[in-house]
């Protein structure tokens, strides 16, 4: 079963923790002023790249945390995970894998 | 807190005799208090002990202390375990020693059962649902975390080398309790 690295709990099999789409989305900070397409892209565009993606995740079934992490899409390999709020790791696709 | 003075008297989940198949002993753990605990984590970060209990060990730490448990779930959160006449007590000392701390304390002894996983094969039937390693060394007496169990969610303590306690939800007891029978059988 694949291991995912909680930053709170080490690591922990997979069954315990849900995908949250693509992580560092930040909100816009005057919505009102955006025009309907701008904003449609916030709601609904989202990156899909083949490589290093940086996602989030909830640890639902242990601590219940959110965080962060760095997964390569085409290994499915967790290659950093990080708390909410701290910024993306620099690391290099070609270092990743 | 009106709603403890005036607690009803439940009825078990499921029967409260322990049955012993495959050498795995599974039986109800007496009736308890059990109270959730959340602090915001600034402040866990240096809250030490509370009402006897460590609050600031490791996350999946035990502390114990006259009969009473204290369960890091999270970095922000603990369940705290004593007897089932004891809520109250525990309640005001913890209130207390919390005072001028933002907390959450909420009773949440009727939402979850207990069973006791005991004997040899303990870990080996729990093994048959959970995907945790029980191995003594990755998994150590003394540890709790909220993990799964098949198709529910558990709290899975391990008490002492071939004793494990399952918490599970209420309305899911039946079929955790029946699932480990069927895992015990098969050993």
């Amino acid at each position: 079963m694949l291991l995912i690295t909680c930053p709170h709990c080490g690591p922990r099999p997979e069954l315990e923790f849900r995908w949250g789409g693509e992580a560092h989305v930040a909100r816009p900070a005057d919505p009102s002023a955006l025009d309907d397409r701008a904003w449609s892209e916030f709601l609904f565009v989202r990156n899909n790249p083949k490589g290093l993606f940086a996602e989030r995740w909830n640890h639902a079934h242990g601590c219940q945390r959110w965080f962060n992490a760095l997964r390569d899409t085409h290994s499915d390999k967790f290659v950093a995970t990080y708390p909410a709020g701290a910024p993306r790791p620099d690391i290099a696709a070609e270092d990743a894998r | 807190m009106l709603e403890i003075r005036n607690r009803a008297t439940r009825a078990a989940p499921f029967p409260l005799a322990a049955e012993t198949i495959g050498g795995v002993t599974i039986a109800p753990s007496p009736p308890r208090t059990r109270l959730s605990l959340r602090l915001r984590p600034l402040a866990a970060a240096g809250i030490g002990s509370v009402a006897g209990l460590v609050l600031d060990g490791p996350i999946g730490s035990t502390s114990e202390c006259d009969g009473r448990r204290a369960l890091r779930l999270g970095p922000d959160e603990w369940l705290l375990v004593a007897d089932a006449d004891e809520g109250d007590e525990l309640a005001a000392r913890v209130i207390g020693a919390l005072a001028g701390t933002v907390h959450a304390l909420v009773d949440v002894g009727h939402r979850s059962c207990g069973l006791l996983v005991s004997g040899a094969g303990a870990a080996t039937a729990l093994s048959a649902g959970c995907p945790l390693d029980l191995a003594p060394e990755a998994f150590p007496v003394g540890r709790a975390t909220r993990t799964v169990l098949a198709k529910t969610e558990i709290l899975l303590s391990h008490l002492d080398a071939d004793t494990f306690e399952v918490e599970c939800w209420r309305s899911y007891a039946d079929y955790v309790r029946g699932f480990l029978l069927e895992a015990a059988r098969g050993l």
